[in-house]
């Protein structure tokens, strides 16, 4: 799962009044390369809830990512290619994802969050 | 057609490991998933701006659909409740991101983030309850006021069905509007049980639906909008509403130069409105073999 997902990820258990973003507990976590895509990034870039893009990314272990970030840093190269690595070249394969507000635990197995919920969560 | 999988048992079971292997396996399966998904994309008419788009594909199973994401050049998130068919989509290295999750229990996403949606063949699942707890319209309902929430303004959602009856077809559209979409059903091939294909188009706010999207396929690229469908239908009301007080049936004639050569072209005209292959009409069209034959 690409941090793109976990951002966009949030728990759905009845009950929660905000379940984003999900803390991730990494396992495992590996690199894919994929080509930059200066346009999509651009497009993302104002749907990413920034702050906890760079804190998944952290838990992650990726730290270079800046703690703020506005449109007008899009026109860096050195920026993008940041974004993008972080983006959609770090994968998490093996770990968990848990709600903020219950700290149910989602498990992470072979790269598929497995986001079933229990019957009475529903 | 064959018994319908949804009435042999739960998605998670019925796609076990052997079923997901069998269904990705098979060429024709795979063909038309990828004309359907080709299709499906088509109606969701996103801008022709070449900026990949994040886009959701519901019920993908082991990825066949969204392989036809990729080749257009999204980026996508696929869901699925079966874990054996994720693991063939595992295997086939899909480019999109996979979840284990259950569609009727209302998607976990952000309002507003996704581009669009679209889900082959898995809608119709919903309107079955196959554990105690299930209510197919609670599902529905979780299903598209959550799916309603996570689309972007003016964004389209597509769903190839295959509703069982009437009713069904309903429940669905009906649950649809009440979370908040705009939209109808296209139907691709409408004379043709086999080919027949519909999809369910939705838009999410104000956005007026394109006038060319409602507009279904026919073997010969002449489109049927719903307007006409609904004239056809009516046509069809009439012709039941004469049966009833139609002469006595007259025996066929039955001479020896046998049925004629206007009856071939009527019968070959209907089939070729069912979408079948049919040879061309030429002046052999009828004709009588030559006695040396």
């Amino acid at each position: 799962m690409r941090l793109l997902t976990h951002n966009m990820l949030s728990s759905n258990i009845r009950g929660v009044v905000n379940g984003f973003p999900l803390r991730i507990e990494a396992g495992k976590v590996v690199e894919k390369n994929v080509e930059i895509n200066g346009d999509f990034l651009k497009n993302m870039f104002v749907k990413i809830d920034w702050k906890a893009f760079v804190e998944a990314s952290q838990s992650m272990g990726y730290t270079e990512l800046p703690e703020e970030a506005d449109s007008s840093m899009l026109d860096s190269d050195e920026f993008l290619n940041r974004f993008h690595h972080a983006l959609l070249e770090l994968h998490l394969e093996e770990g968990a994802l848990v709600c903020p507000e219950t700290g149910r635990r989602f498990p992470v197995s072979k790269g598929i969050p497995n986001m079933l919920l229990h019957e009475d969560e529903v | 057609m064959g018994s319908r999988p949804e009435l042999v048992a739960p998605p998670e079971i019925f796609y076990d490991d052997t079923e997901a292997r069998k269904y990705t396996s098979s060429s024709r399966i795979i063909e038309i998933q990828a004309s359907l998904s080709e299709r499906a994309l088509e109606l969701l008419a996103l801008p022709e701006d070449d900026v990949p788009k994040l886009l959701l594909d519901i019920g993908c199973g082991s990825g066949l659909s969204g392989e036809t994401i990729s080749e257009n050049g999204h980026h996508w998130i696929g869901l699925d409740i079966s874990p054996s068919m994720l693991n063939i989509a595992l295997e086939r290295e899909v480019e999109g991101d996979l979840l284990l999750s259950d569609m009727g229990q209302g998607l976990g996403l952000r309002p507003g983030v996704i581009d669009g949606a679209i889900s082959i063949s898995a809608v119709q699942w919903l309107c079955n309850a196959d554990r105690s707890s299930h209510n197919p319209r609670l599902r529905l309902k979780a299903f598209f006021t959550s799916l309603y929430k996570c689309l972007s303004s003016g964004a389209k959602a597509v769903f190839q069905l295959y509703p069982q009856n009437v009713a069904q077809r309903e429940l669905i559209l009906n649950a649809a509007m009440n979370a908040g979409f705009g939209g109808g059903i296209v139907v691709d091939f409408p004379h043709s049980s086999k080919k027949r294909k519909e999809f369910l188009v939705l838009a999410c706010g104000q956005q007026s639906m394109n006038s060319s999207l409602t507009i279904g396929k026919t073997e010969d690229e002449k489109g049927f909008s719903d307007h006409d469908d609904e004239d056809e239908d009516e046509e069809n009301h009439t012709v039941c509403f004469s049966d009833r007080h139609r002469r006595p049936f007259k025996k066929q004639k039955n001479n020896k130069n046998g049925k004629g050569r206007e009856w071939i072209l009527r019968k070959k005209e209907q089939m070729r409105r069912r979408g079948n292959d049919v040879p061309l009409d030429t002046k052999y069209t009828g004709r009588k073999r030559k006695g040396r034959f």
